[in-house]
């Protein structure tokens, strides 16, 4: 466990240390404060857009985060061979993929805390800030991120780029944000063997749309249940915990030398 | 005499590069065994399988075939690298870390306190010359400053057997002098080195027994001073007869080596 620690510790001084987190902070605080005043005299429903362009942001922001970082780990790992003084001390792959994983997860919800804090004052300057729904949004987002991660570790095993598999994770990551919640329906217009095929896609693919909670809380309504939450993050365990152990798999016998 | 380095009939095959293109034999049937105390030279042209060697003994790579122990345990198992230190042939570190970070975070994953870690690292950065630079980031290093870093790294946990790739390749004769003297030392702590090198001279100096290999063959093993009577000359020339420059000039035997 102090392994792993060790390592995702290092994950997250790198994130700090490079600049990218604070590039899409600052853009995140920027463009909502521009919107907030070209708005000022203006529209009656300014709240409701300044929350839903903020959170917007942040959804975006946390996925480039999330996934450019991760995507990055191992391959840089390779690239500069600093895998291989790490390996021959007494750790296992899969310690080295636990680290990194918890080291992403982690960084991640640094970032998200601090998007949250901002959006937080936003809100709290405009109207009513309802602290445990904003801390609902923010754990099933965490959640969501973790899943995402898994992908972006599994991708960066498997693709020998880190950009071609940011693009293909953001592709499908995008894609199950914007289609996964319509499969179903799409599924039923369908002839066979179309109709398994899709249906078989809906059940496989982790529905990260389940995790956005941006309209209840952009229009200040009670966002779900907290039994709800507790079912998604066991929902979400579960495909960490399978794309993770698919990721081991792959990279227990690679060869790693270039 | 307790034996800390074996290799048994290894062979490593590489997948071909390209369509068409052969299987490479890096190893073919190798058997080494390095003493406890030992200073063991292993030798080769460029080219010859030592890194591949040296990687499986530290599990980068697997074995085609044959097997490998350190400590008497299979290299296969993380645990039989416990009590060991490594020097990559080429040294790339975190380079947003500085010297002090750097050693701090591989000290944790052996599981060593704050104080013992201070301790350790204080001693460390003394022995390679690096007090000074401690509170620089990696980025900065001179070449000669990274290698070293890389020495202090494979000492951290105090093993009781070194795995050097090349300790001394691409650093001025001052440099090298500085790796000798620091191998010297590890042999009087009764530590034993298992060190790969194509610079003979140093080699005479300070090696108890050397192996010789040919692509990827054992050509000859033995002690030096054995070596030397048995072959009557020192050990460039039987180094020379066994790549197959036997006869000709001193001058074009020395632009090869080099
Ligand atoms: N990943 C690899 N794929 C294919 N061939 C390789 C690979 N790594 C090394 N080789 C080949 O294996 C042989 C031994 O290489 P190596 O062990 O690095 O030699 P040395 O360290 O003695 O210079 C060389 O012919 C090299 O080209
Ligand atoms: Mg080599």
């Amino acid at each position: 466990m102090t392994t792993i620690l060790a390592i995702a510790g290092l994950v997250i001084k790198e994130l700090y240390r490079r600049k990218d987190f604070y590039v899409l902070l600052v853009m995140t605080v920027v463009i909502t404060a521009v919107s907030w005043l070209m708005n000022f005299f203006g529209e009656n429903n300014i709240v409701r857009l300044l929350k839903s362009i903020c959170l917007m942001l942040i959804w975006i922001s946390a996925l480039v985060i999330a996934v450019v970082t991760t995507a990055r780990q191992i391959p840089a790992e390779r690239e500069s061979r600093t895998i291989f003084p790490l390996l021959a001390k007494p750790v296992t792959r899969r310690q080295v993929l636990m680290g990194k994983f918890l080291g992403c997860w982690l960084a991640c919800g640094i970032a998200l805390v601090v998007f949250y804090l901002f959006f937080g004052i936003v809100t709290a300057t405009r109207e009513h800030l309802a602290v445990t729904e904003l801390i609902k949004g923010f754990w099933l987002q965490w959640v969501m991120l973790a899943i995402v991660i898994g992908l972006a570790l599994l991708g960066s095993i498997v693709f020998a780029a880190p950009s071609s598999n940011s693009t293909i994770c953001f592709v499908v990551v995008g894609g199950i944000l914007f289609l996964g919640g319509h499969l179903g329906q799409v599924a039923m217009h369908l002839t066979e063997p179309g109709r398994t095929i899709v249906y078989a896609v809906y059940f496989l693919i982790p529905h990260l749309e389940w995790y956005n909670q941006r309209e209840a809380l952009v229009n200040d309504r009670a966002l779900a249940a907290w039994s709800y939450c507790a079912l998604a993050t066991a929902y979400a365990a579960v495909y960490v915990a399978a794309l993770l152990q698919a990721t081991w798999l792959v990279f227990r016998r690679k060869t790693l030398n270039v | 005499m307790e034996t800390i380095l074996e290799t048994k009939n290894l062979r490593v095959e590489y997948r071909p590069q390209g369509r068409g293109q052969p299987k490479k034999l890096a190893v073919r049937d190798l058997n080494l065994k390095v003493e406890a105390g030992e200073v063991f030279g292993f030798l080769g042209p460029n080219g010859a399988g030592k890194t591949t060697t040296m990687n499986v003994l530290l599990g980068f790579v697997n074995a085609t075939s044959g097997a490998a122990y350190l400590f008497g345990v299979d290299v296969r198992q993380p645990i039989a690298r416990q009590r060991i230190g490594y020097l990559p042939e080429l040294t790339y570190y975190y380079k947003f870390l500085t010297a002090e970070e750097l050693l701090r975070f591989y000290a944790r994953i052996f599981g060593m306190s704050r104080a013992q870690a201070d301790e350790r690292i204080e001693e460390l950065l003394k022995l390679v010359e690096l007090d000074s630079a401690r509170k620089r980031p990696i980025k900065t290093y001179s070449k000669g400053m990274q290698q070293r870093v890389g020495l202090a790294q494979a000492l951290i946990n105090d093993p009781d057997l070194l795995i050097l790739d090349e300790p001394t390749s691409g650093l001025d004769p001052l440099g090298r002098m500085k790796v000798r003297e620091i191998i010297q030392r590890l042999k009087n702590e009764g530590k034993t080195v298992f060190f790969s090198s194509h610079e003979l001279g140093e080699v005479e100096t300070v090696c108890d027994r050397v192996a010789i290999i040919h692509q990827g063959e054992l050509k000859v093993e033995g002690r030096v001073d054995d070596l030397v009577e048995t072959h009557q000359g020192n050990l460039e020339k039987i180094f020379l007869s066994i790549v197959g420059y036997e006869g000709r000039s001193a001058v074009a035997a020395a632009s090869v080596t080099s």
